[in-house]
């Protein structure tokens, strides 16, 4: 069934969309990323103008991400004070990174940064993840428990709190300039940001996985939710056919991965994230490395 | 007295082309209104006419017909990848500043057969034609390569076409065209140009407007976005969450 984009003015198979939709549903349920570091390339590729992408792939995250998080908030799994810390931190970096990101249009080379981004933090947080999860998955299986950490630099800092969730008593600075970080990023790069926040979260904050993926659920939605403001008023860019399809889709398969995620071990979950990362990242350094079949592209001018 | 001689010369000049005009467009379009609904998945516009005249059918030579449609123009960049430290990057762009977003030539026959290189610079027909790019830096030698890049690119889309054996001549009286409309359509003022050639001349020529417009829903959505942008973007949130919530509360209930 073919249906027509009324911002995108491009008419699209309704149930490739669906699809679509769906599979980033599951892949948000069970891993807590919002899917916009897949959602985004997967619209390029049907023919979805970037611009429209971009901007609907954050309206659709907002509804796949607030299906996710109520699951987790029923399952108590969210630790809402430490997200609305690393959500402060996050709108202040979203608000440099949008700064950031014009400099860089008006320069003219905001594709290649954006690209150049995706190939290096996909590559070094999947390549991380990957190896940590395996080693402990190798440690689990021996018997052996990793040692938890007790004092590091971080415990040193000033301004405790406690965060009775996760478990943790420690200063407001890391997570506050995590979130910011992560803030700036996906602004650059179009995305909730998820899949920096969660091993961010897990490696740099000394989390819980189980409480990771809902907290970091919690502080997607309001980047997203911005973001899709920024880009309906500024750029009018937001597809609401599209983004109802992609959501239809989306919403379901976020129960189901919810579901999925908690019938799987924690360094499992990080394993198939962290394959996930690195499948993409691959994807994108091969489109940088290799000679592309049309070396000339259409843009328009602003 | 020289102003006297160019008036003139100038009526003498109509004088001639009237005369030459003894053949005439008369028009039939199949929709003069192509509607983009939700459902929208291209369309098909049937161009019919019939050549009209006072004096009998010339037979020196064969009436050959070309048929125009030209969508919106809108100024476009062309950039070009070059590889650079081992990566592919945009490094030359041309700005090409009259490119239509669709543009389709339907003819009776091969085009060089049918109009000459003259007329086809004059009426601007052909698809190189009817593109124009004067932005091209100095840097840039190559520009007529930013061009054929453009229409090349367009024509795999399916937005530039040139059908050599898209109308039919009857009776050197009738003439029928179609041109496919692809779905992924902009909405504007579809300029479309009959001409009618002889011997690779344009002997008449007539011009009319095809109006693509989005109905319904997209008209709605489209306006929306566009005056209200604030509430279309609040609209498309509120969207987003009670769909994320209704999918939750129902897979409780079904978990239940």
């Amino acid at each position: 069934m073919q249906i027509y984009l009324p911002i995108a003015e491009i008419s699209v198979n309704a149930f490739l969309l669906l699809g679509l939709g769906g599979i980033v549903g599951v892949l948000s349920g069970m891993f807590g990323v919002g899917g916009g570091f897949l959602i985004t390339p997967l619209l390029f590729f049907i023919g979805i103008p970037p611009a429209v992408a971009v901007a609907t792939g954050a309206n659709q995250i907002v509804a796949s991400s607030v299906s996710a998080l109520l699951a987790h908030l029923k399952r108590k799994t969210v630790d809402l004070r430490m997200g609305t810390v690393l959500l402060i931190g996050g709108l202040v970096g979203a608000a440099g990174g949008v700064s950031i990101f014009n400099y860089l249009k008006s320069l003219g080379q905001v594709d290649l940064l954006v690209n150049l981004c995706y190939v290096i933090f996909l590559g070094i947080i999947g390549g991380l993840m990957f190896i940590e999860s395996l080693n402990a998955l190798y440690k689990t299986r021996s018997g052996k428990r990793q040692p938890r950490k007790k004092h590091t630099w971080i415990q040193k800092l000033p301004f405790k709190m406690r965060f009775r969730v996760t478990g943790l008593y420690i200063s407001v600075i890391p997570p506050l300039l995590v979130g910011a970080f992560v803030g700036l990023l996906a602004a650059i790069m179009g995305v909730g940001g998820g899949f920096i926040m969660v091993p961010a979260m897990i490696y740099l904050l000394g989390m819980p996985t189980k409480v990771v993926v809902g907290t970091s659920l919690f502080q997607i939605l309001f980047v997203t939710a911005f973001t899709t403001l920024l880009h309906a008023t500024t750029n009018y860019t937001v597809d609401i056919v599209l983004a109802v399809l992609l959501l239809i889709g989306g919403v379901i398969g976020a129960q189901f991965g919810t579901t999925l995620g908690t019938k799987l071990k924690a360094e499992q979950l990080r394993i198939l994230l962290a394959l996930l990362v690195l499948a993409v990242c691959a994807k994108l350094a091969l489109d940088l490395l290799l000679q592309p079949s049309e070396l000339y592209s259409i843009g328009f001018t602003s | 007295m020289i102003r006297r001689c160019v008036a003139i010369a100038l009526t003498c000049l109509t004088f001639g082309s009237l005369a030459q005009a003894e053949e005439d467009i008369v028009l039939g379009l199949n929709q003069t209104e192509v509607s983009i609904a939700t459902n929208f998945n291209g369309s098909e516009i049937i161009i019919f006419g019939a050549v009209k005249r006072e004096t009998p059918i010339p037979h020196t030579s064969e009436l050959q017909v070309v048929v125009t449609v030209s969508g919106p123009s809108k100024p476009v960049v062309v950039r070009r990848k070059e590889k650079k430290f081992g990566i592919w990057v945009n490094t030359a762009s041309v700005e090409v500043d009259r490119a239509p977003s669709f543009y389709a030539v339907a003819t009776s026959g091969p085009l060089r057969d049918v109009l000459s290189r003259v007329e086809d610079l004059r009426y601007k027909i052909s698809v190189p034609r009817a593109i124009r790019s004067v932005g091209a830096p100095m840097t840039i030698t190559d520009s007529a390569a930013f061009t054929e890049a453009l229409i090349r690119i367009r024509s795999k889309e399916n937005q530039y076409q040139l059908d050599e054996a898209g109308v039919t001549v009857d009776q050197q009286t009738l003439f029928r065209a179609t041109v496919q409309l692809p779905a992924a359509l902009v909405e504007g003022d579809y300029d479309t140009r009959i001409f009618l050639t002889r011997d690779g001349n344009v002997v008449a020529q007539y011009e009319t407007l095809i109006d693509v417009r989005k109905v319904g829903l997209e008209r709605w959505l489209y306006n929306l976005s566009r005056e209200q942008s604030l509430l279309y973007g609040l609209l498309s949130l509120a969207i987003a969450i009670s769909a994320g919530w209704l999918a939750s509360a129902a897979f409780a209930m079904i978990r239940r």
